[in-house]
């Protein structure tokens, strides 16, 4: 009994000091955790109309998750390099990383567009 | 079926008799309307003078009535040439030759200018065939035309300038040039001194005239023959477009012949069976197929049907199958060849033998009674010793004034081919089962094979069959008919024949089925029968079901021969097979629609989340470059990223990737060079920030 109340206890702190240390990060990487969280989001609802539905037109579904999971990990790309606590990108300006992400973007959706049908 | 059976097998028989025996028959009605088939003007007109002239002169030879269009059409070419003053001789005589039967008129001054042309074409004239013309044309305007005068001027010399073209073996050429000579040119040379003779008679020599017989008498020599008697003239093939065929040269010859004769006092010495050969020849060809053979046929009758030489009379019969059952009378007709009456004269039949035996004459001479309304002599009553079969008669033509003879000729002997059929009496049929080894009777039917039957026997394999019965002609002889068999069918279309030989009148088969019992694949069962009985002379061949017998046979034994397999219905094996009908894919099966709707808004939402937590973050504009020409740049930077999710889009919709990626190449150089330029700037701007 205690032992749970720790437990929970201990799992309340954690989360607490996870949102406080959260709260830390800079603005603009904020932004790019909320664009992979919607990318992740969209893609996890397009897999249950597939299951709910069955995966006719199965090109359809694959092009679907796959540009949201593309974009993710585009967009979390893009974060490891723009972030300014990582000492592996310090060169990089962070508008070289922006403009890598937009033309690489632009061809995952070209090839997702082609493979849409 | 027996009796068209038996007029097929005439028609054989007729053909295949070729020793002399044939029968030939007059021009009659059939021609007439072949005539009118063949001769059919395009349009009302015909071709060229020459076809007009032809198919003219063969309606008036048929006796066929003038048709007035056809008269009118003949009439209008005619006086165009006639008119034309460029016509050749050629022309003006197939046109004068047309107008002597279409009998339009012709005007005085056309007429004169027709004589000086012609005359001045055979002052002019150097081959055959322009002689020919315009002989000819002067011959046929001199009945037409009121002018009384047609003189020929120096007549000797033309007639000595186409006999010139003569050669040695009766034959003619057409030109001095030329070394080929024909039988044909000789007609046509005939024909032309004639026209000489009846022009200008009284200024040629008698001796030349009678040199000419001999040239006809030498050209009769050189006549060819078929077997079946018939004469003909050939000419050699030596081009192909000169050749004509044995008909034109054999119908010019006497054309020419014809006309020579009716102009000459003398007499032509031509032995008469060559006369009558011919006459044989020109009605052995039926009714042509082609309006030239058709009008080479006609002409050369017409003039074999009267001209001074002699006249052939035909012998022919109405029909060479006679019935004894209907006591069919023989009925022989003696005419000329279009069918004309014959002056008076008897017909004997001399003879009459078995086909194919050289037996003596079965019949002794007797004469046939004319009857004057039908134009028939009849013999009412075959002699006794005629049966069913077929024999050869030998008839013989007597003219009963002896000044014809002069006039007419006649075969000596004509041989005819004739097929007696008549009803074969069957008698004293019956089918017996015996025992084997006794021969005794086990069972024994009666049978009439002129009606039903319906024996029902049963035996097996240690008996006999015995089938028999007796066949007499009318005449109570003995008859072998030509087929005699009988048939065993099973059950399962297996069948066997059986040929049923004969002695004398009696004709008996016996199945011993003991030794059939292998050739009958031991198949045990009933066994339908079948009498086949059939002879062309038969009038009641016959074809009966017996009856069916019940046969007991062994088991076949292991390495027994198999029944033959029965044919297949080659319709169920080859015949069009049951139709397919294409199954489709069926479609896959789709949601409903607001399914499908509802999920497309909740794929909606995270976007609309993500712009609310944006907006929670407190995104700003603040970086935005406020300088004119960076703001453009950012300006175009964002509106090029727009347009490639635009042209995305299209290209969903309805582009192609080639065009797609056309476009995207332009934009793609045009967001570089911008991208490049914004953010270089806030490059720039960051740096200047930490810097400072």
């Amino acid at each position: 009994m205690a032992r749970e109340k720790s437990s929970k206890g201990n799992a309340q702190a954690l989360f607490h000091s996870l949102r406080s240390a959260y709260a830390a990060t800079p603005v603009n990487l904020k932004i790019i955790d909320l664009y992979v969280g919607f990318a992740v989001f969209t893609a996890l609802i397009q897999v249950v109309y597939m299951a709910s539905v069955g995966s006719f037109p199965f090109n359809s579904f694959l092009s679907g998750v796959l540009s949201c999971v593309g974009t993710a990990v585009l967009a979390v790309c893009l974060r490891i390099q723009v972030n300014k606590e990582n000492k592996e990108f310090k060169d990089l300006p962070p508008e070289r990383a922006f403009a890598d992400f937009v033309l690489c973007n632009l061809v995952l959706h070209l090839v997702i567009m082609n493979f849409l049908g | 079926m027996a009796r068209s059976l038996a007029g097929f097998l005439v028609l054989l028989l007729v053909v295949s008799i070729c020793e002399g025996a044939s029968l030939f028959q007059p021009i009659s009605d059939s021609h007439r309307s072949a005539a009118l088939e063949l001769f059919t003007p395009d349009h009302g007109s015909f071709k060229s003078l020459e076809e007009t002239y032809e198919a003219l002169r063969t309606f008036q030879i048929l006796g066929i009535e003038k048709k007035p269009d056809v008269t009118a059409a003949a009439c209008h070419s005619i006086s165009e040439t006639v008119g034309s003053s460029s016509s050749s001789p050629k022309d003006l005589f197939y046109a004068l030759k047309a107008n002597s039967i279409a009998e339009c008129k012709i005007h005085e001054k056309a007429s004169k200018d027709i004589i000086s042309s012609l005359n001045a074409a055979v002052r002019g004239a150097s081959s055959l065939l322009d002689f020919y013309y315009s002989v000819g044309g002067l011959v046929l305007i001199k009945g037409q035309s009121s002018e009384a005068d047609i003189h020929l001027a120096d007549a000797d010399g033309v007639f000595r300038s186409v006999k010139a073209f003569s050669q040695s073996d009766g034959r003619w050429r057409y030109s001095s040039n030329n070394p080929e000579s024909s039988a044909f040119a000789a007609g046509i040379a005939l024909e032309t001194l004639s026209g000489i003779v009846s022009l200008a008679s009284s200024e040629l020599d008698q001796s030349l005239i009678n040199t000419l017989m001999n040239d006809i008498s030498k050209l009769f020599d050189s006549i060819e023959k078929y077997d079946d008697g018939t004469l003909y003239f050939n000419d050699k093939l030596v081009d192909g477009h000169e050749y004509q065929g044995p008909l034109s040269t054999a119908s010019s010859v006497l054309r020419g012949l014809t006309a020579f004769a009716a102009v000459t006092t003398g007499n032509l010495n031509l032995p008469e069976d060559k006369i009558l050969g011919l006459a044989k020849f020109f009605l052995g060809i039926g009714v042509p197929g082609d309006a030239k053979d058709f009008f080479y046929q006609i002409d050369a009758l017409a003039c074999l049907e009267s001209n001074r030489v002699s006249i052939p009379l035909i012998l022919s019969l109405p029909s060479t199958v006679l019935s004894l059952t209907k006591k069919d009378s023989l009925k022989v007709r003696v005419t000329t060849v279009f069918g004309s009456n014959a002056p008076p004269l008897t017909v004997k039949l001399v003879g009459g033998s078995s086909s194919g035996s050289k037996d003596a004459s079965l019949v002794e001479s007797q004469e046939l009674k004319f009857d004057q309304g039908s134009g028939l002599h009849t013999l009412n009553d075959l002699p006794k010793s005629i049966d069913v079969g077929s024999y050869t008669f030998v008839f013989e033509v007597v003219l009963q004034e002896p000044e014809d003879g002069k006039v007419y000729v006649t075969e000596s002997q004509t041989k005819v081919p004739i097929f007696i059929t008549g009803l074969i009496k069957i008698e004293n049929s019956e089918i017996v089962i015996l025992d084997s080894d006794l021969g005794s009777i086990e069972s024994q039917k009666k049978l009439d094979l002129a009606g039903k039957n319906a024996a029902s026997l049963s035996a097996n394999h240690l008996q006999k069959l015995r089938l028999s019965f007796q066949l007499s002609t009318p005449r109570g002889r003995a008859f072998k008919p030509h087929q005699a068999f009988l048939k065993l069918r099973h059950e399962s279309k297996v069948e066997h024949i059986f040929v049923v030989g004969n002695s004398g009148k009696q004709f008996e088969i016996v199945l011993n089925f003991l030794g059939l019992v292998e050739k009958f694949f031991y198949l045990t069962g009933k066994y339908d029968m079948e009498l086949t009985v059939g002879d062309a002379a038969m009038e009641n061949s016959l074809l009966v079901a017996i009856g069916h017998i019940e046969l007991d046979l062994p088991e076949a034994p292991e390495k027994a021969p198999r029944p033959p397999p029965q044919p297949v219905d080659p319709y169920s094996r080859y015949g069009p097979k049951a139709e397919i009908t294409h199954i489709f894919r069926a479609p896959e099966k789709r949601p409903p629609q607001e399914l499908s709707l509802a999920f497309l808004g909740l794929t909606i939402l995270p976007l609309l989340g993500f712009l609310i937590g944006l907006l929670r973050l407190g995104v700003n504009m603040k970086n935005f470059p406020t300088k004119p020409v960076p703001a453009t740049f950012a300006v175009l930077f964002h509106v090029g990223i727009g347009a490639v999710l635009l042209l995305y889009v299209f290209f969903w919709l309805k582009l192609d990737l080639f065009q797609t990626l056309k476009v995207l190449g332009f934009l793609g150089v045009f967001l570089v060079f911008v991208g490049h330029g914004t953010l270089s700037h806030l490059a720039a701007a960051s740096a200047k920030l930490k810097s400072a």
